[in-house]
């Protein structure tokens, strides 16, 4: 278990997620945004414009490096030439955060490019915290973990998402990222209320939070079924649950995803701004 | 590993599966279609990631055409690493053994051209020569020499004219293709690799040099063609393919 160090060193402003299509626009003006992240695995090559860009960016914002490919939750060993390129990354930027999913993504070595749901046992606890334990320990810093975005649930869990997580920060000693999108779409999928997940949730250890757009379907009952697809703008109801957060966690960074559809930058900075509004209206 | 996820992982790639069982949506009924969000996550990204990463063998294609090439490639062979920006590796060889593309004979070497485009694009940066040192060089000891070659070079030997039919579906205006062989030259000046083609034995020569045989030797290497080195180094100069001279102490 890692000391207690700082919640990673991003500012409690809004960020968005970096896309190369938007580098000069960052670089001549980015207007509300504060800092930026990246995801890990787009800059594991051994050179050229991503890096180059990169260094760049490194230069003139913080940066959060946002991993979608670890397979934390696995139930296999992480894969070790992963994690070293991911320390390579890391040991080279010096990021501002380095955040995982709650998920898994790689089974007998086949990577499936999704984050896919985990049971929350007591044997799936003790997994995820050694990986986590294994992740801290290679990296020499303290992570933040991100709650899933949920479709379904597991017959055999025993423990509420929440608590499993809570158990997480206390036995690794990681922080935690909190993207409140998903807590919308995985209420709406599994019935419960979102304020009460947020409620429950461990607010102290969030170092970040996420917003992003998600889409509409439908389940076989004709349930209403939210796919958290990063292709629009922020629903309206999101954004009142980031409002919530605020109030009870006090001003944290605030990233707007957007990996789809990718908009023009002036859209993704509307979004920005939204955020930085709800940051502004917090007590000082 | 838990069967668990053996038994999830298998139901994602292959839709003739069952889906997992003791999945539940949150009021203990069968989650039902709800898994099916993540069998169409894990196909739909996979498509899409070979879709950007083949633009050209996509045109050639169609879209949808392209899709079901992807689908059936990804099942067969799903991503070995996270790493996205390489996937495709097995995709020619793939192409080759499908009897349905058989009329379409130079597509595996479109998919290889891509592939090594994409490669060169995220090669490591290495500084080249100043282009006036090769002048400095008295002849013989030029012969004597060994080139070192920019890690973002790649090398493409086919027997279809394969940079014209790429050039010829990503730029305006571009000729149209003529049958023939094509060796293919990949540098990346800056950031942007370039294909082009070389003349006869070019693709022979620099071959030769990559292996680390000197300019004299690779050029005794395909002694058996008429070819003049001229234009191939004037290629690699300019693409910014040669990072170092070594010469004998």
């Amino acid at each position: 278990m890692l000391d207690k160090t700082p919640l990673g060193n991003l500012p409690p402003a809004p960020g968005v997620g970096y896309k190369p299509q938007h580098f000069s626009d960052v670089m001549q003006d980015p207007a509300p945004v504060r800092w930026l992240e990246i995801h890990a695995e787009n800059y594991m090559g051994d050179g050229g414009r991503p890096l180059a860009q990169l260094r760049a960016l490194s230069e003139r914002f913080p940066i959060s490096v946002h991993g979608v490919g670890l397979s934390i939750g696995g139930d296999g060993p992480l894969d070790q030439d992963h994690l070293a390129r991911l320390a390579h990354l890391v040991d080279w930027l010096n990021p501002a955060s380095f955040s995982e999913h709650l998920a898994w993504s790689t089974h007998d070595g086949a990577f499936l490019n999704d984050l896919l749901p985990l049971p929350y046992t007591d044997a799936t606890l003790a997994r995820v915290a050694a990986h986590i334990d294994e992740v801290q320990d290679r990296l020499g810093r303290r992570m933040l973990l991100e709650n899933p975005s949920s479709y379904l649930a597991f017959a055999e869990s025993t423990w509420s998402e929440t608590e499993f997580l809570a158990e997480l920060v206390r036995r690794t000693g990681c922080g935690l990222l909190l993207d409140v999108n998903n807590v919308f779409v995985s209420a709406t999928n599994l019935g419960f209320a979102p304020r009460d997940y947020v409620d429950a949730f461990p607010l102290d250890s969030v170092g970040e939070i996420h917003v992003g757009g998600h889409d509409e379907d439908a389940d076989d009952h004709g349930a209403p079924l939210l796919i958290d697809s990063h292709g629009r703008a922020v629903a309206d109801p999101v954004w009142t649950l980031l409002e919530h957060t605020l109030a009870r966690s006090g001003p944290r960074p605030v990233l707007v995803e957007w990996d789809n559809d990718v908009p023009a930058w002036p859209v993704l900075c509307d979004e920005a701004q939204r955020a930085a509004r709800a940051l502004a209206v917090l007590p000082r | 590993m838990t069967a668990e996820q053996d038994r999830f992982a298998a139901a994602l790639l292959n839709p003739g599966a069952a889906r997992p069982e003791g999945l539940e949506d949150g009021g203990h009924r069968a989650a039902g279609r709800r898994f099916d969000v993540y069998r169409n996550n894990v196909t739909v990204s996979l498509i899409e990631a070979l879709q950007s990463g083949f633009p050209v063998l996509t045109r050639l294609l169609g879209e949808a055409n392209m899709a079901e090439l992807a689908r059936l490639f990804l099942r067969a062979h799903p991503p070995s690493s996270p790493r996205l920006m390489l996937y495709g590796e097995g995709l020619p060889e793939f192409i080759a053994r499908q009897e349905a593309l058989a009329h379409l004979p130079y597509l595996p070497d479109v998919a290889r051209l891509e592939l090594a485009i994409r490669q060169s694009y995220h090669a490591a940066d290495a500084a080249p020569i100043d282009p006036g040192l090769l002048a400095t060089i008295p002849p013989e000891e030029l012969l004597a020499a060994r080139l070192r070659l920019a890690p973002a070079l790649r090398l493409l030997r086919s027997d279809h004219p394969v940079c014209a039919i790429w050039r010829y579906n990503m730029e305006d205006g571009a000729p149209r293709p003529e049958a023939g062989a094509q060796d293919v030259l990949i540098t990346r000046p800056e950031f942007d690799p370039v294909p082009l083609p070389l003349p006869p034995g070019g693709g022979d020569w620099i071959a030769a040099l990559a292996e680390g045989m000197t300019i004299g030797e690779a050029l005794d290497a395909v002694a058996d063609q008429p070819f003049d080195p001229g234009p191939s180094l004037t290629l690699l100069i300019q693409g910014n393919a040669i990072t170092a001279i070594e010469r004998e102490p």
